[in-house]
């Protein structure tokens, strides 16, 4: 093979050999010694992937066993239909998951009435243009924002400003801020996914906008609205920083009533009884069974997230 | 306002389409169209892809309003009154003129749910007359004896051919005075096409059509005014009959003719 040869320059171009047949670029040899290592190579990546699920499965495995085994004996009936006590023995949660559940009541609504709202706007109504994706931008940021900082806005505007103190009304509006972004990303996502043709055959029959957007958009777009809801949603159930930072009392005696009442809700009360643990080495079996009842709840939503999703999927 | 024909209106004009002009942005892609659409009447558009055809015919209803960045000029008068002028409301327009699409697109709901889609949002609850005009409509459509026994079934149940029809009974349940075809027929099979081509021919007693094909064949069964579009210009535009045997212009005999397109 020589290449330098100027007089099969032309038979080179076309990749022909001196009896004018096509080339042997692959040497049979070379091709499977190059196979053997390729084929080595997926099986070694095959066990790499394996090993990094393995890792979170492993981790996810101890957090269970820890929390189940530290929970024993702690988690019975006393302990759900019981309010708070400093003494452990007499502890229960029940104030803490009434208080939980007010708070849903109020960030479910809040959350999905301006999420939606705001997705169907950004989505149908809005040009679009530099100002609608300076907008998407920007709250594709907003559900990046850490937390805690989201907190100390509560803690300003609701807190401070509108002077609702730590009250069940404060910390549901500073968790609804927090989900947002995140039921307006889902609901942006679900409107796009709807096709234009659907919308065309509402339009061509005189439907104005909202009647489009309600009669044929929504009803498609729920599933995938839901589901990014209620995954929202518990997020907003498991979020303890914008509590702490708008200062919910470490201790709680009283069942707390309506949305203007001071509570602890689950998380907050993991936090403050694992605090608390170097004093009474008790807390942390409380801590343990209250996350048990967290993360129950949580599986809940998420259970309920994926029936929606696989019930009403559609094809067109 | 556009209720009210106007009575003084000669010959039975439906559409009088005056100089209109369709921008894209920066792209024109229909050029001074001149076009009358009389009552009764089937009338096809013609042209290879990207001749405007489907454009206009998008305008007629002002569905083109729709497309972001578009701008037209001139006028297109419907029984004498210019869809674009600002009195006009586009949902009382797309009420008097029914659309059916390229693509079957029932509602992802109930066979019955589709076609009182139309008497629902224009506000008839009452169910006896709903059902009235389920039936009235989808006899029309020629589907009724199909889907009689499960009104209630999903629409995606129903064949292509199926789903063209139904959408046509959905677009006759407001009872328009017009209805404007975009190639309905060209995702459909031989049968299913003939099937709507009956109905079409069914239709034209009741109903003003306008259809855009690209099927010459068709425009030549069942038009009875052919308009020939080329480069979003009307090229020409006559009896049907008269176009398919004897064109004025010799771009429409070498398009006919299969000579380009």
């Amino acid at each position: 093979m020589n290449h330098h040869n100027n007089s099969d320059n032309n038979e080179k171009n076309i990749g022909l050999n001196n009896e004018g047949k096509l080339k042997t670029f692959l040497n049979k040899e070379i091709t499977n010694k190059r196979m053997d290592n390729r084929i080595l190579l997926d099986k070694v990546g095959r066990k790499l992937f394996s090993l990094s699920i393995l890792f979170a499965l492993t981790v996810l495995a101890i957090l269970f066993y820890r929390i189940g085994a530290q929970s024993i004996g702690w988690l019975d009936l006393q302990f759900l239909t019981s309010n708070l006590s400093i003494f452990p023995e007499k502890a229960g949660i029940y104030g803490v998951i009434i208080g939980s559940f007010l708070l849903m009541a109020v960030v479910i609504p809040v959350t999905l009435i301006l999420g939606i709202s705001t997705a169907i706007y950004l989505e149908e109504y809005a040009n679009k243009g530099r100002f609608q994706s300076f907008i998407n931008v920007n709250i594709s940021n907003l559900a990046g924002v850490p937390s805690v900082i989201f907190g100390l806005l509560g803690l300003t505007v609701f807190g401070r400003l509108l002077n609702l103190g730590s009250s069940i009304l404060a910390g549901g509006l500073t968790l609804s801020l927090l989900v947002l972004p995140i039921v307006v990303v889902a609901g942006q996502e679900a409107i796009r996914a709807v096709p234009g043709f659907l919308r065309d055959g509402a339009y061509a029959m005189g439907a104005t906008k909202w009647t489009t957007v309600r009669t044929v958009v929504l009803p498609s777009a729920l599933p995938g609205i839901l589901t990014g809801s209620i995954l929202a949603i518990s997020r907003a159930i498991g979020e303890t920083a914008p509590l702490v930072v708008l200062g919910i009392p470490a201790l709680i005696l009283r069942v707390p009533h309506s949305i203007m009442s001071d509570f602890t809700a689950l998380p907050i009360q993991i936090y403050y009884w694992t605090l608390d643990t170097v004093l009474t080495p008790e807390y942390a079996n409380l801590a343990a069974a209250t996350i048990v009842v967290l993360l129950v709840l949580l599986f809940l939503l998420n259970s309920v997230a994926i029936v929606i999703r696989n019930k009403y999927q559609r094809r067109y | 306002m556009l209720n009210e024909k106007n009575n003084n209106h000669q010959n039975n004009v439906v559409y009088d389409v005056k100089n209109l002009n369709l921008w894209y942005g920066d792209v024109r892609a229909l050029k001074d169209i001149k076009l009358t659409i009389r009552e009764n009447q089937v009338t096809a558009i013609i042209g290879p892809s990207g001749c405007g055809k489907s454009t206009f015919i998008k305008t007629l209803n002002r569905m083109v309003d729709n497309i972001p960045s578009v701008r037209t000029s001139g006028e297109v008068l419907y029984y004498g009154t210019n869809i674009f002028s600002n009195g006009i409301r586009v949902e009382e327009l797309r009420t008097s003129v029914g659309m059916v699409f390229q693509k079957p697109n029932p509602f992802p709901k109930s066979i019955y749910e589709n076609v009182v889609y139309g008497p629902k949002i224009h506000g008839i609850k009452d169910k006896k007359e709903l059902f009235e005009i389920t039936e009235r409509s989808l006899r029309s459509a020629s589907l009724w004896e199909e889907v009689k026994d499960r009104l209630h079934a999903n629409a995606y149940g129903l064949s292509g051919g199926q789903q063209q029809r139904l959408c046509i009974a959905r677009s006759l349940a407001i009872q328009p005075e017009v209805l404007l075809m975009d190639e309905p027929t060209s995702a459909l099979d031989p049968i299913a096409t003939t099937k709507i081509e009956e109905l079409i021919n069914e239709l034209k007693k009741y109903y003003t059509i306008v259809i855009v094909t690209h099927n010459m064949q068709q425009a030549a069964r069942i038009s009875d005014i052919t308009s020939f579009f080329l480069n979003g210009e009307v090229i020409e535009t006559d009896e049907t009959q008269k176009i398919f045997t004897n064109p004025n212009d010799k771009k429409t005999e070498d398009y006919i003719t299969g000579k380009f397109g």
